[in-house]
């Protein structure tokens, strides 16, 4: 039972609570890159949730042999690794995708949302554990990339899931919605800029409806869980 | 102390050999499909500027690299050649425009035996989206602009863009990447008229045998 409320936890703190993307704001550059098109979020969110699942996986399994004082090395290694595997995998299975994520996909070693996962929990808990955590961090992650680049792609083109096919095959071409006709593209959705500015309105109506939430339960004990923190503690 | 340092070098040396084991494992596997990926990919581009029915030698065999000051800056370039019955047909060069807005702008340009352009495509580029990323086909048909184009002269006049009295369109708040490409693919002819003959009469290929 323990073990559940656990899990539970976990999932609540990855999608929601503590979501990568929303409240930790890790792995900024390639969420605010890539996220022009749906088809780019989901390529991208999906080699990331990849790589969490896989590395959180291997540092907790390894933990036991990683001795303190070289374990930041130790799993960037283990990151890169597996990045490194799903950019030549990619490579070979989805060209299309691969060329038009480009160079956001070895900047997923530097997604400190990663390394983040595994020095704050992987190190420290079992392999189930560990991986759930992964899965539900790289969902969180997913979850944001997935509906800023809706909200962008359909501002930005008047369109959803173009270019489909370069991530699913020849068939998802039909997933293709044209929301309304566009002569000319708008260029703040498209660019940048238009990302960091939707990503505020996201955050800021997440804070919004968490204060919703405080309001109408204000008694609710929050569980003692440990904070991630972003910066590494010495010991 | 030293028996500390000593473990955890000798824990990091095996981490890193077990890592470096299952990426070059994974690289062994895909490395095939991946250059297949490519050779497909550049087929199609090929076969989108050099309409295969004109052509019955495997144009991604009959390759040759080029280098010369005329083009891209020095830098090698890889020549498709197009033939039928050893007679030839076309060429395909790869270049680059250096001067876009935003960098490099890579292309492949075909053109034909009397001098006239048959296809450009961009192969890669990082211009503006919205603005100058209209060169790619997907985004807008400019690039078809060049087909059946061709060098009156060295000093043709009209190959600018329009805004420097040429007859090549430039976009609406994009002037500098049309202007890029059509120096680039201007070079190329230039090039390609002046060699034409040892282009076609050299019997080696880039990819060593034939």
């Amino acid at each position: 039972m323990k073990l559940n409320a656990e899990y539970k936890e976990l999932a609540w703190q990855g999608l929601w609570k503590n979501n990568p993307g929303l409240v930790q704001l890790l792995g900024l550059c390639p969420l605010l890159a890539v996220t022009s098109t749906v088809t780019n979020a989901l390529g991208l969110g999906f080699a990331t949730l990849f790589v969490l699942i896989c590395s959180n996986a291997t540092v907790s399994l390894v933990r036991q042999w990683v001795p303190k004082e070289v374990r930041i090395p130790i799993f960037v290694l283990i990151i890169a690794s597996f990045v490194t595997c799903v950019q030549l995998l990619m490579n070979a299975y989805t060209f299309g995708l691969y060329q038009s994520l480009g160079i956001f996909l070895p900047l997923i070693v530097t997604n400190c949302a990663i390394i983040g996962r595994a020095e704050a929990y992987a190190s420290r808990n079992p392999i189930k554990q560990a991986s759930f955590d992964g899965l539900m961090m790289g969902l969180g992650f997913l979850a944001v990339l997935f509906v800023l680049g809706a909200v962008r792609e359909i501002l930005g083109q008047g369109t959803l899931f173009d270019g489909a096919n370069l991530l699913l095959g020849d068939w998802a071409s039909i997933l293709r919605i044209e929301v309304y006709q566009l002569d000319t593209q708008f260029l703040l959705a498209v660019l940048p800029p238009g990302a960091f500015i939707a990503m505020g309105f996201f955050i800021a109506l997440k804070n919004i409806i968490d204060e919703k939430i405080a309001q109408s339960a204000p008694k609710k004990q929050d569980q003692a869980i440990e904070r991630v923190r972003v910066n590494f503690d010495a010991q | 102390m030293r028996k500390a340092i000593e473990k955890n070098a000798k824990i990091l040396t095996l981490f890193a050999v077990a890592c470096t084991f299952v990426v070059g494992l994974v690289n062994l596997l895909t490395k095939d499909r991946i250059e297949q990926q490519e050779q497909q990919q550049l087929l199609s581009t090929l076969s989108d500027i050099i309409n295969p029915s004109r052509h019955n030698n495997n144009i991604y065999q009959d390759c040759l690299l080029l280098q010369s000051p005329e083009l891209a800056n020095n830098e090698v370039q890889t020549a498709y050649l197009a033939k039928w019955d050893k007679k030839p047909i076309a060429i395909a060069i790869t270049t680059t425009a250096p001067d876009g807005y935003n960098g490099n702008i890579d292309l492949l340009i075909a053109i034909n035996v009397d001098g006239s352009i048959s296809g450009v495509r961009v192969l890669k580029h990082n211009e503006t989206p919205g603005l100058g990323d209209k060169i790619e086909l997907r985004k807008s048909d400019w690039i078809n602009n060049f087909s059946a184009k061709k060098m009156m002269s060295d000093s043709d006049n009209r190959w600018h863009v329009v805004k420097d009295g040429g007859m090549f369109d430039q976009f609406t708040g994009a002037t500098i990447t049309p202007r890029a490409i059509v120096k680039a693919v201007k070079e190329s002819v230039i090039y390609f008229n002046k060699n034409q003959q040892s282009l076609f009469a050299r019997t080696t290929t880039c990819r060593g045998e034939q």
